[in-house]
């Protein structure tokens, strides 16, 4: 696949995926257990996209200026931030201490 | 109608808030999209036509991490599935069909369904979702050109400390889904998953094995 077949491919996987809810009849997907894994796979994705991108180089794990980035961006979460500020402030840290060394 | 008019307010007010905070991550997914390698025009085909942030930004992520176009792919389809559930529960609500129905199934996501679950009446919850889907969707995509344009302009994006803005970003992401226990013992089991496979398998593998951790507890927790 190029860059943009991957782009369209993933474009339709996608909105199909949400008229499937409108087109599936009520109850087929509603049980609790579905819901429950559905929304626990978001979070570990989310959670796993976290580490691949704050550790990952080239297939290898390293400590960089990214994770005391992260590290000011969890704090400032926990703050109740707003995402966009969580955001720069990650970026601005990463930033600061490349620039610095 | 006098107390009609006085009770859509609330529900206006609702979903314009809610699109004005979600333009201002667009802003940084169009920013890491090109980051990330894809072209301006390949990002902004990806809030046109797929528009669902987690998925997108999950797409750009698998890729800027050297991931194949096919993990890229399917780990924005496994992010986006959860549309799909929304889209169970709004059908009844909505109760569109023919192209309206493709139009509400486009703009099904997180912030749209949110906004028209937390109102009152049938006809608030209608307005909610299509008022918020609308604005999310010409603030998303305008915000998303933006951040392409300028994050093109900028070069280098490590010298900008962009590499560490979009882990910022999924953790931004994650961080309100932490409330349970058992979502975050999924969190804490995926960071583990992510890492010790890294080092061994194929980019975008790790991502995709995560979901293991999510089904596992997921399938074994009970309600």
């Amino acid at each position: 696949m190029t860059g943009w077949t991957a782009v369209l491919v993933a474009c339709a996987l996608c909105f199909a995926l949400k008229l499937a809810g409108y087109l599936v009849p009520e109850g087929f997907l509603a049980g609790e257990r579905v819901r429950r894994i559905a929304a626990l796979i978001t979070v570990a994705l989310l959670s796993a996209l976290v580490v691949v991108q704050a550790l990952g180089e080239d297939g290898s794990l390293t400590v960089d200026a990214r994770v005391p980035a992260l590290g000011v961006a969890a704090v400032a979460l926990w703050l109740r931030a707003p995402f966009i500020v969580v955001v720069v402030l990650a970026a601005l840290t990463a930033a600061g201490l490349r620039a610095a060394t | 109608m006098r107390q009609e008019q006085s009770s859509r307010g609330p529900t206006l007010r609702q979903s314009l808030s809610v699109a004005a905070a979600v333009g201002a991550y667009a802003i940084s997914f169009g920013a890491l999209s090109v980051a990330a390698g894809l072209t301006v025009a390949q990002t902004c085909a990806l809030s046109l036509l797929m528009f669902t942030g987690g998925s997108q930004f999950a797409f750009v992520g698998v890729v800027g991490a050297g991931g194949t176009p096919v993990a890229a792919a399917a780990t924005a389809a496994l992010l986006g599935a959860r549309n799909g559930l929304y889209g169970l529960q709004m059908a009844p609500v909505l109760g569109a069909t023919g192209l309206r129905r493709l139009a509400a199934a486009h703009v099904t996501i997180d912030e749209s369904t949110a906004v028209a679950t937390a109102q009152p009446t049938a006809r608030l919850r209608r307005l909610g979702f299509w008022v918020t889907g609308t604005a999310v969707f010409v603030l998303w995509n305008l915000m998303t050109l933006t951040g392409a344009v300028v994050g093109d302009a900028l070069g280098d994006p490590r010298r900008y400390g962009l590499d560490a803005a979009a882990a910022a970003a999924f953790l931004g992401l994650v961080w309100p889904r932490l409330r349970e226990g058992s979502a975050r013992a999924v969190a804490a089991g995926a960071v583990v998953v992510a890492a010790a496979l890294t080092p061994i398998a194929p980019a975008g593998l790790p991502v995709l094995a995560a979901a293991a951790v999510a089904v596992v507890v997921g399938w074994r927790t009970r309600s």
